[in-house]
């Protein structure tokens, strides 16, 4: 289990807090543990980025915060948002959440903007759903205000979405999420569908936004070059499990988790000499691997690979809360009661 | 490269093999129902020249809306050519019929994007990747294409081919499938290859096994690539020499080390700062971002069609009307709601009743004087370089008027052994170009 060292006087205490959170999905093979008992934290203004590959769970992860899941889907575990209970929380009470505490940016901005609505509309009706007392006029100011804040000229409040470009959409898309000031941002690929220029732009947005509002981040992409660049702590999803968690710069520099050494070896950047990738494909999660789940994919595996399930123990130096890794080859991976071969 | 460089490489070196020359290939866009009665036409590509040399991948990089997919067909004969000339061998593609075309065409193979949709569902992949066999009359038989499809998906990393024959596209992975893309667009032995984002659907541990293979293959079968990408990165690694397109035109192109490491046109240097590296010590780096995004190709800013997003553009760039409104929105974001009003005010209180033309913008300012002494104060301080090019500002009782200098669109020029378009590096007038004023000097 892995927690955020707390400096003293406590006032980094995590705004987000989860705990064995599983989501799983009927289907006609089976039961499909699409997430299998993921705990992370996310401190007041910080930025944890989850990353891995299609089909890993990460975003089946994002929308469980809020039970945002196709009909069928079974959520357990625990997701405390400043302390408050989240998982058994009705529909309206979620409705509420996630406006105000937790907001949510996808992918595609244009599919959650309504085309017929001017945008002046779109803020007045989410301001005034959660705060009936403020009046028209004052969420309109109060939309051009968060459209400045995202660089977006408030002489085109007014305008209606298809006037403006897919990256001028996600800021307004961040410009309604943050109107009522949450305290969490969950953004899922939010950049995947734009250029590399936008993309930088959006970014340097969220950047900025979590200092001056002290939002936390949960960045949720399949880009280790966005972790990198933006994210404090990052953490690797492997089929349905979070395989390595650990402060970007330590991650980043000496991978300790097969798979994240996979992954970040298989980034083709600037810097490439030579191409190198992952063998073999991500095990099915109706019937997951008895042991390992990387281990039919993994280059390192010994024996105990075949048979113990690991779970996230402490690597590297320092801190034992900080970083961990979910492999054997670390002592700490071992379950309490296994011994090691 | 030199000449004598030239000569001592082996023959078939160098050999251009395909010489893409003032190629334009425009679409007409039907007026809407608001629209005054002229025509819109989009310049998917306009006015692009740039030659690929034999068993070299010459890489063709831009965003969406940069052309590089239309210029890709275009080469294929799948969009027809408006002007210009698309030589290869003794043709000339921009000038042949489809019927002319189409037995040409499996000399010129395609990779696709999307391998999803790329294979017929409906079809074994020894139907679908043998499908061009059949329309070429390369197989005299079904076991004689059948052997030559195996042979192909083995050469391509689905081995044993037995076990992918006679499935269907549905029963593979991503990379499976694009392998089974690939198989059949080398399935008749084509000599240029049009790889149009080959990767960029598939899961990041598997782009660089795609990769090599691709790499591997024009090795083993000589062939050439046209490499089409929005990933700058890349292109470094695989490409001999690159293309940036941006709005419809190349602006920088040249051997591919050159320009990845000493990027020569601002619009180069942008998209290589803009890209995350999975360095976490290199980041909080000053990016320079371009502003905005590229713009609507119906209506390309005059003069170099990077210069309202330019962070390096200065007087000449092709300052015109409708910028210096974009400037003073762009600054209304960073100013307070007091001031903003204020201004808006100043400048008439509606900017859909400001005139803007190329060369003039008149706001219908009820205060022309302050508004003028206001623009000579911060007009220097806008967000943009706009103001560089204004050459007069007069107040009459309708309000006030502001002219613009002359903004040429710059030429192509050979600067540090490539080819660029940019004003940066001498002051140049593109023949035919679209200009703000004069071009003459």
């Amino acid at each position: 289990m892995t927690t955020r060292p707390e400096p003293e006087g406590g006032t980094d205490r995590p705004v987000l807090r989860v705990r064995d959170l599983r989501v799983a999905y009927g289907t006609a093979r089976g039961s499909l543990a699409a997430v299998d008992g993921v705990s992370l934290d996310l401190a007041p203004g910080e930025s944890l980025g989850l990353v891995g590959e299609s089909g890993c769970g990460k975003s089946t992860l994002g929308r469980g915060l809020l039970q945002l899941l196709p009909p069928g889907a079974a959520v357990g575990g625990s997701v405390e948002l400043d302390g408050r209970q989240l998982i058994g929380l009705d529909r309206r009470s979620l409705r509420r959440v996630r406006s105000e505490e937790l907001a949510l940016v996808f992918q595609e901005p244009m599919s959650r903007l309504n085309p017929l609505m001017r945008i002046s509309a779109h803020f007045i009706e989410t301001i005034r759903a959660h705060e009936p007392d403020i009046d028209k006029k004052q969420a309109h100011q109060m939309g051009r205000d968060a459209l400045r804040q995202m660089g977006i000229p408030p002489t085109r409040i007014d305008d209606h979405p298809h006037e403006f470009s897919g990256g001028m959409r996600q800021r307004i898309m961040i410009a309604l999420a943050l109107v009522l000031g949450p305290s969490v941002i969950v953004a899922d690929e939010p950049t995947t569908s734009l250029d590399v220029i936008v993309e930088a732009q959006i970014l340097d947005l969220l950047e900025r936004l979590r200092y001056e509002e002290h939002v936390g981040l949960l960045l949720i992409t399949h880009n280790l070059g966005i972790v990198a660049e933006t994210c404090d702590r990052v953490a690797v999803m492997y089929a349905g499990r979070i395989v390595e968690i650990g402060p970007v710069e330590q991650v980043f520099e000496d991978p300790q988790h097969p798979y994240t050494q996979g992954l970040l070896e298989s980034v083709i950047s600037v810097d490439t000499t030579e191409l190198s990738s992952i063998d073999g494909a991500p095990p099915d999660l109706v019937d997951p691997p008895k042991g390992c789940r990387y281990a039919p994919r993994c280059p390192a595996k010994f024996d105990d690979c075949e048979t113990i399930d690991p779970v996230l123990g402490h690597v590297g130096e320092g801190d034992a809360r900080t970083w961990s890794a979910a492999c054997l080859l670390h002592e700490s991976a071992y379950p309490r009661r296994e011994v090691r071969a | 490269m030199t000449a004598t460089d030239a000569t001592q490489r082996g023959p078939g070196q160098d050999e251009v093999v395909l010489d893409v020359d003032h190629l334009c290939t425009y679409f007409g866009v039907g007026t809407g129902m608001l629209s005054s009665g002229e025509p819109a036409v989009v310049r998917a590509v306009d006015d692009v020249s740039f030659d690929i040399r034999s068993g070299e991948i010459f890489g063709l990089v831009g965003e969406s809306g940069s052309g590089k997919t239309t210029l890709g067909r275009t080469i294929l004969g799948l969009v027809k050519a408006t002007s210009g000339h698309i030589r290869w061998k003794d043709h000339d593609l921009a000038q042949l019929t489809e019927k002319q075309f189409r037995p040409l065409r499996r000399h010129l193979g395609m990779i696709f994007q999307d391998p999803a949709s790329a294979m017929n569902p409906a079809m074994t992949i020894v139907q679908g990747v043998g499908h061009p066999l059949r329309i070429h009359g390369m197989a005299s038989n079904r076991r004689g294409a059948r052997v030559k499809v195996a042979e192909m998906l083995e050469r391509c990393g689905l081995a044993p081919a037995e076990r992918y024959l006679d499935v269907y596209p549905d029963d593979l992975s991503g990379g499976q499938k694009q392998r089974c893309v690939i198989a059949r667009a080398l399935i008749t032995e084509p000599e240029l290859v049009v790889a149009d984002e080959p990767v960029a659907s598939l899961d990041m541990s598997i782009r660089a096994k795609v990769l090599e293979l691709m790499f591997d293959l024009k090795e083993q079968l000589g062939l050439t690539y046209l490499y089409i990408t929005h990933d700058l990165v890349s292109g470094r690694f695989l490409c001999d020499r690159i293309g940036i397109l941006y709005l419809g035109q190349l602006v920088e192109w040249g051997d591919s080390t050159q320009v990845y490491d000493a990027p020569q046109h601002p619009y180069t240097r942008s998209l290589l700062n803009a890209v995350p590296l999975p360095d976490p010590s290199r980041r909080g780096r000053d990016k320079r971002l371009p502003r905005g995004e590229i713009p609507d190709a119906l209506a390309p800013p005059t003069g170099c069609r990077f210069h309202p997003r330019c962070p390096e553009a200065f007087e000449p760039c092709g300052w015109e009307g409708r910028d210096l409104v974009d400037a003073l929105e762009d600054r209304w974001t960073r100013v307070d709601e007091d001031t903003f009003e204020r201004e808006l005010d100043m400048v008439g209180g509606d900017l859909d009743k400001v005139e803007i033309e190329r060369e003039r913008v008149h706001f219908p300012s009820a205060d022309a004087e302050r508004l003028t002494s206001w623009l000579r104060e911060h007009g220097p301080q806008l967000p943009t370089e706009v103001f560089a090019a204004v050459t007069d500002l007069t107040a009459d009782d309708g309000g006030v008027s502001v002219t613009f200098g002359p903004g040429p669109e710059p030429a192509i020029q050979t600067v540090e052994g490539r080819e660029v378009a940019c004003h940066l590096h001498g002051i140049t007038v593109r023949d035919g170009g679209t200009h703000v004023g004069d071009p003459s000097p």
